[in-house]
């Protein structure tokens, strides 16, 4: 056991406990650093996407496409789960194993209700005949959605795996900056939404 | 899947015989033995040695593939190796030198010396360092085993669209090209991360960043690059992926694709990725030139403020490689503006490597050699890198032998040449002894020569309109002494690698015993034993100034300062996993390669369970008590 964690059973958790050891502050520094490269791969999608949208050989164009109400309340749900997370993050500095769970819990319940809607909408899509292969709009459109979809449910099986971890083991200084690092995950997984929201779905309402 | 079963019963078959038949002890006999502990360590040092070993074993390969394409050139309509077997070897030479040769043996000069020049244990990640090597590996293992089962890919190391794709490359050969590739560009991005938090968090103190050596500068700048190029790299081969195995249509122009993406996103990454494998190669020189002329660096600031700016221009050219697409004069010369002004902060670096050697007390020792060559054979390359970025003239050449001597002047006039002088001057810190300097002469005059025997009269080749990547030419175009001086170039080359070889076989069976300082160094690494214990240092040591370790003996009292009591040093446990997610990911793509998506999921299942095995895992690691005789002054 390392002098860290020997304070932390006398003394309490410290105040950060992500940041309590080098092992923690390597970890989310190294988070930081991949989401840097995640910023790169979304960005050359969603570039392929803007190139290719038009594309849709005289298959359905995306402003006959969308339907916005729906992915409207799919935006709102996904960034109200980005509040959720944050809230158990806070329950975390408070030593709240409860609240933390609890928050968490909600959190990816929001993911998979957003993937739910997210699954609805492509096979509403498909029944229009926009598919993965109907035309580089669609391949491009599926490419950058589906990347995106998938990084959704990365992350619900990921914090769900947390969740168990932290009913077994409490918070101490070893979980915790799992628990951090998830939630930056969760919060960069919504930035790149509001990205997608804006370029696929607002810019797609210009007829 | 039934061959998938055959394989793993005739693994363990195989391993029982080996060690005994099974029993009870079969896995404690397995765990014990050597081989298992190369597979589970997490020791930057090892991983270095594996680096070194496998990025070795790819040199060998691609090597023998290049001597082929010499062969074959070598006299007009020459039947050697004729079409599509031709544009195998190609392709596979160069996407294997890029790939699995080049960055890997810098990386396993990295992962053994950066740790040791900042003062620091370890990486920040050990199991990640390990897991990146075995993806790597598993990646490089992939892509060349199509050589057996299938073919080899055959349409360049750019593997351009239309040509690529179905229509035009049928089999399996572009599947293992985009899944190898994509599987070690997996296992390099993990360690470029790596390599980023091991040196912003596990710096000394007092080891400020305008106090690192130039190789772990460079190596930082090589990280940062890796971190925003290989991503793009990893989208389109996605894209690529996806139309050759489910038919949808990015670069499909029968679907509204448009093959100019795949070139973008290409080199988007692909510009970058040359400097990936150049400037850690500067760092190299950097260190060994101001070793061996007894200098500081000339111009420190100068330099890592140039190395900075090549990283950054190094995103913004990307275009002069697609001159000839047609995407209009202003674009162009945009491009080739900002190309042109990469010479600028490169002719800095020139002259402070010049300015360093002035008035210094130069030794000419092997890895000198190399660093010194390096100069005169950049600039070279340099010149004629100006030369193609002149829109008009990159008309004329573009796609002819001008274009391959340029690159590969540069490639390996810097990269290679680079981990040359790398190794003969890092070899005896990683094993304790020293490369005999006799043979290692041999190795340079051979290989330097041959190299410029080979790559010179290319440069006439492309001028009078040898295009590259064909298979022959035929006689009374003057192209046959250049094509046949060229070929004598590369045996002179190999026989250079055959003298290294050598080399190494003899230094490993009875070598020079080094010291722990055999070039009067003067960064971190040359203060510890040679090898290093397995803890690096005892004390973690204080830094006072740019070259501490020059510093403290030609300055101070010729001893470490240590920043921390002496006392147990906690250590990482060895990991199993990263082998097996490596093996997972392998089967995986092999699934893939061949459309059967039972396997490829299968081993992406594998991937997962792992990933959830790996986050319950509590590592508590273990603790040594350092020998207090071996510590930081030794």
């Amino acid at each position: 056991m390392r002098i860290e964690e020997q304070t932390a059973s006398v003394a309490g958790l410290p105040a950060e406990p992500e940041k309590a050891t080098l092992e923690g502050k390597n970890k989310i520094l190294g988070f930081w650093f991949f989401l840097a490269a995640e910023t790169t791969l979304f960005a050359t999608m969603i570039g392929t996407y803007l190139a290719l949208k038009g594309e849709t050989m005289n298959g359905p164009t995306p402003y006959e496409l969308f339907k916005m109400p729906m992915v409207a309340f799919a935006t709102l749900i996904l960034l109200t789960s980005s509040l959720t997370s944050v809230l158990g993050i806070m329950g975390m500095h408070a030593n709240q194993l409860k609240k933390l769970l609890q928050w968490f819990g909600i959190t990816i319940l929001l993911g998979a209700v957003f993937l739910g809607l997210e699954v609805y909408e492509f096979m509403e899509y498909a029944h229009e005949g926009h598919t993965f292969t109907s035309s580089a709009f669609g391949s491009s459109f599926y490419l950058l959605l589906g990347t995106h979809g998938g990084h959704v449910l990365f992350g619900v099986l990921w914090i769900l795996g947390l969740m168990i971890q932290g009913r077994k083991k409490g918070i101490t200084v070893h979980t915790a900056p799992k628990f951090y690092v998830a939630s930056l995950y969760w919060h960069f997984v919504d930035v790149v939404w509001i990205f997608i929201f804006t370029v696929v779905y607002l810019m797609g309402m210009i007829p | 899947m039934a061959t998938l079963i055959v394989i793993i019963v005739f693994a363990l078959f195989l391993g029982a015989i080996l060690t005994g038949g099974y029993n009870r002890e079969y896995l404690e006999r397995m765990q014990k033995s050597w081989i298992w502990q190369w597979i589970t360590t997490v020791d930057h040092k090892r991983i270095g040695i594996l680096y070194l070993l496998a990025g070795g074993f790819f040199f060998g390969v691609a090597g023998l593939e290049a001597l082929l394409i010499r062969i074959q050139l070598m006299f007009p309509d020459n039947q050697l190796l004729t079409g599509d077997f031709y544009n195998q070897v190609l392709t596979m030479h160069g996407t294997t030198m890029i790939f699995l040769v080049a960055l890997p043996l810098l990386f396993g000069l990295m992962n053994v010396i950066v740790p040791l020049q900042i003062g620091a244990r370890d990486v920040a990640f050990p199991f990640l360092n390990s897991l990146g090597f075995w993806l790597y590996f598993a990646g490089g293992l992939l892509l060349n085993l199509s050589w057996l089962f299938g073919g080899a890919p055959d349409s360049g190391w750019t593997n351009y669209a239309t040509l690529a794709l179905n229509d035009y490359s049928p089999g399996p050969g572009i599947n293992y090209y985009v899944l190898g590739l994509q599987i070690a560009g997996i296992g390099t991005l993990i360690s470029g991360i790596n390599f980023l938090v091991t040196i912003v968090n596990m710096r000394a103190p007092g080891m400020s960043y305008l106090r690192m050596p130039l190789f772990t500068w460079t190596t930082f700048v090589a990280s940062i690059l890796i971190l925003f190029a290989f991503p793009p790299l990893t989208a389109g081969l996605f894209m690529m992926m996806f139309d050759r195995l489910f038919d949808t249509k990015f670069f499909a122009i029968s679907g509204g694709g448009n093959v100019t993406i795949w070139q973008h996103i290409f080199w988007i990454f692909g510009h970058p990725e040359v400097y990936i494998i150049m400037v850690p190669a500067f760092g190299i020189f950097s260190d060994v030139i101001s070793t061996f002329s007894k200098k500081r660096l000339f111009g420190y600031n100068s330099m890592v403020f140039a190395t900075v700016l090549i990283g950054f221009l190094g995103f913004m050219v990307w275009v002069h490689h697609m001159f000839t697409v047609g995407l209009g004069p202003i674009a162009n010369t945009i491009f080739a503006i900002a190309t042109m002004a990469i010479a600028v902060p490169t002719g800095i670096k020139i002259f402070n490597w010049l300015f360093t050697m002035w008035g210094g007390r130069i030794r000419f020792t092997t890895s000198m050699l190399f660093a010194a060559g390096f100069i005169v054979t950049f600039v070279m390359g340099g010149v004629t890198g100006v030369m193609l970025a002149v829109v008009p003239a990159n008309l004329q050449v573009h796609d002819t032998y001008f274009v391959v001597a340029h690159f590969h002047y540069v490639l390996i006039g810097g990269t290679i040449q680079g981990f040359f002088a790398g190794l003969y001057f890092w070899w005896p810190k990683m094993f304790g002894t020293l490369l005999n300097e006799r043979l290692g002469k041999a190795h340079f005059w051979l290989f330097y020569l041959g190299h410029h025997l080979t790559f010179f009269p290319q440069h006439f080749l492309g001028l009078f309109g040898m295009p590259r990547r064909i298979f022959t030419y035929m006689k009374g175009y003057e192209l046959e002494m250049s094509n046949l001086l060229s070929s004598i170039g590369a045996i002179l080359m190999t026989a250079g690698v055959l003298a290294l070889l050598y080399n190494i076989m003899l230094t490993l069976r009875k070598g020079e015993p080094a010291g722990s300082d055999p070039w009067d160094g003067r960064s971190l690494e040359w203060a510890i034993s040679s090898p290093p214990p397995v803890y690096n240092f005892a004390q973690i040591p204080r830094v006072r100034g740019l070259d501490p370790w020059w510093l403290e003996k030609y300055e101070g009292d010729g001893t470490l300062k240590a920043a921390e009591p002496l006392g147990p040093i906690h250590m990482p446990s060895p990991n199993h996993l990263p082998f097996l997610m490596a093996m997972s990911f392998f089967i995986s793509g092999l699934g893939f390669v061949f459309h059967s998506w039972q396997v490829g999921f299968l081993g992406l299942i594998g991937v997962a369970i792992i990933l959830f095995v790996r986050s319950f895992e509590e590592d508590h690691g273990y603790h040594i008590q350092p020998d207090e005789w071996n510590g930081v002054e030794s």
